[in-house]
């Protein structure tokens, strides 16, 4: 569990933001050019597995543990599901419809557009991206020794 | 002749599956299966001289039925892959936990039921 | 021309799965993985799906980590890879050719390599492609159909992906909550 040099680190450390920032540019523009929740939410897991290999176990914890990436993964999962049932009171509604482009429709190939697409990619992107460093951080700390006390 | 070798990748994996002696080589060769597969539907899909199915302003927007490939097979891979992530990080906890209970890989000495 | 891409690609890909199955050491096997997925990739982008390629080579390289340092990172001490001792390879080998040669003439019923096969008659795929920018609003199709069109699938998906994440931390259960001061 240990790091890696002096220059990896400090590299790591000035390069992680852009690729956060990168990751959330594909999230948010998923409806205008290629990308979308998936995409992006991986793109955002890379960076915080580049943070936990260049600075070893400890650094990582700190930052983003287990437990606050498996809470961060549930409330991505209630989000998504909370646009789903948006309406369920209007008449007629079925279930998972895109209620918003019904009532507040913006104007095509802008940002603030298609209703509740930008937002269900937004709740894709979180569930994906801490769900896959949470694994990874299981399987890594993972320490037989620990185990054998017991 | 395309749609050949593509099952050929799988029968390739499908044989490491069953052949191969060592745990990481059976990972390795159920993570090619699911790659075959996915790039088969994604053939399927495929027009000759066709385009991104992303409509760029306004005047293309009644064209693209005739131009665009078939969007829904690669609708239906995209959440294919991810998940096929989720599935090698399963096999990976699986193999540790056996490593650590017997101290190898090989699948011909993991016979006895241990605690 | 984007066909002869494709199938020298495709070579590739199967060349690099026989290397991956008679190699000895586990760590060129596991680096032979990531070259084929990233040939997948590039495939993904000729034939027309942008977003798969993103998506597929940030899965690759993250399955690649996950492999060489939760199992090859621990000094195993074994790299020799026999196959079965017991069962000989030949009759599965036959059993397996036997499969590719019957399956052969079924490939005759597909489509052309070039014309898709779901977009012959009036089906969703030009629905989707002729009312989809109308309707919801969104340019990008391929969001409009997993988000809008589909998205009890996508709902399907999430549970999986959570199913199995679930399943594999309660694997790991014992992991290391204190870290003595002897260990680094």
């Amino acid at each position: 569990m240990m790091g890696m040099t002096e220059i990896v680190k400090t590299v790591a450390e000035w390069i992680k933001g852009f690729i956060i920032f990168y990751g959330l540019y594909i999230i948010l523009q998923g409806h205008l050019s290629p990308g979308g929740g998936f995409a992006g939410g991986v793109i955002i897991a890379c960076a915080f597995i580049m943070i936990e290999l260049a600075f070893g176990g400890k650094r990582a914890e700190t930052e983003l543990d287990e437990h606050k990436s498996h809470n961060l993964d549930e409330i991505g999962a209630l989000f998504f599901l909370f646009l789903g049932i948006l309406g369920y009171f209007l008449p007629q509604i079925p279930f998972f419809a895109n209620v918003i482009q019904l009532y507040w429709p913006g104007s095509p190939f802008h940002i603030l557009s298609a209703g509740s697409i930008p937002l269900m990619n937004l709740a894709i992107g979180i569930k994906v991206g801490t769900g896959l460093y949470s694994v990874f951080t299981g399987l890594s700390h993972y320490d037989p020794l620990y185990q054998e006390e017991n | 002749m395309i749609y050949a070798l593509c099952i050929l990748l799988f029968l390739l994996g499908l044989y490491g599956v069953m052949v191969k002696r060592n745990l990481i080589k059976i990972i390795i060769s159920l993570a090619m299966m699911t790659n075959a597969v996915n790039l088969f539907f994604v053939l399927l899909a495929y027009r000759k001289n066709g385009q991104v199915p992303i409509i760029t302003n306004f005047n293309t927007a009644s064209t693209v039925a005739d131009l665009a490939v078939d969007p829904i097979p690669q609708a239906l891979v995209l959440t294919s892959v991810v998940i096929g992530l989720g599935t090698t990080a399963l096999m990976v906890a699986l193999a540790i936990r056996l490593y650590h209970s017997y101290g190898t890989f090989d699948i011909t000495k993991i016979r006895k039921l241990k605690g | 021309m984007i066909e002869i891409a494709v199938l020298f690609l495709l070579l590739f890909m199967i060349v690099g799965m026989l290397f991956v199955l008679e190699i000895e050491n586990l760590l060129s096997a596991v680096v032979m993985m990531g070259a084929i997925g990233f040939g997948l990739s590039v495939i993904f982008l000729l034939l027309g799906a942008p977003d798969l390629a993103i998506v597929q080579i940030a899965v690759e390289v993250i399955s690649l980590v996950i492999l060489i340092r939760a199992t090859i990172h621990r000094d195993i001490k074994e790299k020799a890879d026999e196959s079965l001792s017991q069962v000989s390879a030949i009759p599965i080998l036959v059993c397996l050719l036997l499969f590719f040669l019957l399956i052969y003439p079924a490939m005759s019923f597909l489509p052309v390599f070039g014309s898709p096969v779901f977009m012959n008659y009036y089906s969703s795929s030009i629905y989707y492609l002729q009312e989809g920018f109308k309707i919801t609003g969104a340019p990008n199709i391929i969001s409009a159909i997993i988000l809008d069109f589909r998205g009890y699938d996508t709902l399907g998906e999430a549970i999986v992906l959570f199913t199995s994440i679930l399943g594999a931390l309660s694997i790991l259960r014992y992991r290391n909550k204190k870290k003595e001061p002897s260990e680094s």
